[in-house]
């Protein structure tokens, strides 16, 4: 056990470098363009230009370059922004970060309970009508386009339904300690539209679980005791199932966390790590950018390492075939 | 069948976009027309409008009228009807054909590491490794961003910064480990099963025993992972013409357009909507087709989204 730990976080850590070369990579070896124009600016002065050859040792072979990059984001931690000259990138990844985890700590919640009752009540009643209509609601859920979804629902509310839904804010973003109130109410329709997509993928991956489920061994002999179906599905089939769901859950929420829910909280204007690499993009704040590709990496590897360990703890066979 | 209908409806219409843009409503979509004037119901009516808060102009919204801008017109006085027609061309070239290459190299690349094992597989492996844990449209973006403005040239590969094939090849390889990692996963297995060994045994290549022993057995799955491909790159193609940084004009699809309503919001919010609900059928239909597919071959297939 101790020694699949072990493997797994050395392999997480290489994973991690690799990714921060190939990001490096992307934008400073790409064939055909000059990385000190991209990183200056469209329109940079030749001394600019030229402080950001010295800054980055543009002129010096491409690992030491990468050194230079890694040495100034993570130990001396003075790395700073070019389009907003001054700001340090290591502040605003902190100052970003608490926006996106409110976001996706509210979302999960609501996904977690709509998307696994749903899986439970399809799976339950299999055979009668609303079977397929939470299936349709999960298959129309994962179709919606996030942003999308984001601008019908700001319509609604701010506009068509305004006098319905005059308690609702604007959008922004209101913190926690200044008012959970504002909080709660500001990140509300963020919360059900990012909720949405991931409801309907916990119920459909659910339901199908739970079906697999209903035709194993252990369930015919649960049944050839003479137990109620209700008792088999939540106390056999539900727990076999929930292994999935929550190594599902695992990486999604490291995922999210990291800054996949950009689309979300650009078009609900939060100020989170989605929105902190979408304008950083956008203007080739070459530094930040880097600082959050490590940043999102970073959740993603270590999702993926817990739910690795997770499972080796739940399942004894994988410790052994990897 | 329903779902398959609403596809090929969806098809259908992308592909007869000239013949309703010269034969029905005689508008060409694609450059600005802010002189406009169209003939409704005897009037003459402008295109832009002054707006009624006094300042700057309002495209008109929907006429509701067949043959001239059945649903309005975006901010430079283009007809969205014809648009939208014309961007389901190019949403549906792209997530399809991102489908196809993204399922072809996952093909390739599973079944040559699962096959071969030792350091080809160490490669292959790390290959699926990085680009899982990288966060699906911060890839997409990166190289999007980078690409977009200076085209792609490696060795004698040129290809030019407005090209499709730019926001096609970046969706498709960004999906590469999603197929990739249960095609290797199942040659893992295969490779193990007596047939393989009596393949092996009897002398055959190892072209032939993956073009005649693995593949039919890899096929099933990978036709399950297609139509959900096909969706997912519509969902991250939209997306990432909505940040701006997907298809560039004067290439029109359903997330451009959708993006160009954005200032229209809440005047016309057609011009916003349309393009969504175009999205949303074609996902759905796809998603059905997909299970479809999954309850005929069912292998345990699972997808990892982003938002």
């Amino acid at each position: 056990m101790v020694s699949f730990v072990v493997r797994r976080i050395v392999s997480a850590v290489l994973v991690m470098f690799s990714i921060s070369v190939m990001v490096f990579l992307i934008f400073f070896a790409t064939p055909g363009v000059n990385p000190a124009a991209r990183i200056a600016g469209r329109s940079a002065s030749p001394q600019v230009l030229a402080q950001v050859t010295a800054e980055f040792g543009l002129n010096r072979p491409l690992p030491i370059r990468y050194g230079l990059m890694m040495w100034h984001l993570f130990f001396k931690q003075d790395l700073t922004s070019y389009v907003n000259i001054g700001v340090k990138v290591i502040p605003q990844i902190t100052g970003a970060a608490p926006v996106t985890l409110s976001l996706v700590f509210g979302a999960a919640i609501i996904w977690l309970v709509v998307g696994v009752l749903g899986g439970l009540v399809a799976a339950a009643n299999r055979g009668k009508w609303i079977d397929p209509l939470i299936m349709f609601g999960g298959i129309a859920a994962v179709s919606i386009p996030v942003f999308w979804l984001g601008q019908v629902v700001g319509l609604l509310t701010q506009t068509k339904f305004h006098s319905v839904f005059r308690w609702l804010p604007g959008s922004g973003y209101v913190s926690f300690t200044q008012s959970p109130v504002q909080w709660a109410l500001h990140l509300l329709l963020p919360w059900l539209t990012l909720a949405t997509l991931y409801a309907g993928v916990y119920a459909r991956v659910l339901r199908a679980e739970l079906v697999n489920a209903m035709n194993e061994d252990y369930v015919r002999t649960a049944r050839a005791k003479g137990l109620s179906e209700r008792r088999i599905l939540m106390r056999h089939a539900l727990r076999c199932s929930l292994i999935s769901v929550v190594s599902l859950f695992g990486l999604d929420f490291g995922s999210l966390v990291g800054g996949a829910a950009l689309l979300t909280e650009v078009v609900f204007g939060l100020p989170g790590i989605g929105m902190l690499t979408d304008t950083s993009l956008q203007n080739l704040d070459l530094p930040v950018i880097m600082a959050c590709v490590m940043y999102g990496a970073f959740f993603i590897v270590v999702a993926s390492a817990v739910v690795d360990v997770l499972y080796a703890v739940l399942d004894p066979r994988v410790r052994v075939v990897k | 069948m329903f779902a398959l209908g609403v596809l090929l409806f969806m098809v259908a219409a992308s592909l007869l976009a000239p013949v309703y843009a010269h034969l029905v409503a005689h508008v060409n979509p694609f450059p600005a027309n802010v002189q406009g004037t169209i003939d409704l119901g005897g009037k003459t009516v402008s295109v832009l409008q002054p707006s009624s808060v006094g300042f700057g102009v309002t495209p008109i919204g929907p006429t509701w009228h067949f043959s001239t801008y059945f649903l309005g017109a975006d901010p430079q006085g283009r007809d969205v009807f014809a648009r939208l027609l014309y961007g389901g061309r190019i949403s549906l070239l792209i997530s399809f054909s991102a489908a196809v290459i993204c399922c072809a190299i996952a093909a390739i690349l599973g079944m040559a590491g699962g096959y071969f094992g030792g350091a080809i597989d160490w490669v292959v492996s790390r290959i699926f490794d990085i680009v899982w844990a990288f966060p699906v449209y911060l890839l997409a973006i990166c190289l999007s961003v980078i690409l977009l403005t200076s085209g792609l040239n490696v060795g004698f590969i040129h290809i030019a910064p407005g090209s499709l094939l730019l926001p096609i090849l970046i969706i498709a390889s960004v999906y590469v480990p999603y197929v990739g990692r249960p095609v290797r996963g199942i040659v893992l297995t295969l490779r193990e099963r007596e047939f393989i060994q009596a393949a092996i045994g009897s002398g055959a290549s190892d072209w032939r025993i993956l073009r005649k022993e693995i593949w039919p057995n890899v096929a099933p799955t990978v036709m399950v992972f297609f139509p959900m491909m096909v969706a997912f790159n519509m969902l991250t193609e939209s997306a990432l013409s909505f940040l701006g940084v997907g298809v560039q004009p004067p290439n029109a699809t359903w997330g451009t357009i959708s993006n160009d309503g954005l200032q229209l919001l809440y005047t016309r919010p057609w011009v916003s909507v349309a393009p969504g609900i175009c999205i949303v059928l074609t996902c759905a239909a796809l998603n059905v087709l997909g299970d479809g597919a999954r309850d005929a071959f069912d292998p345990k297939a699972k997808l990892r989204g982003g938002a």
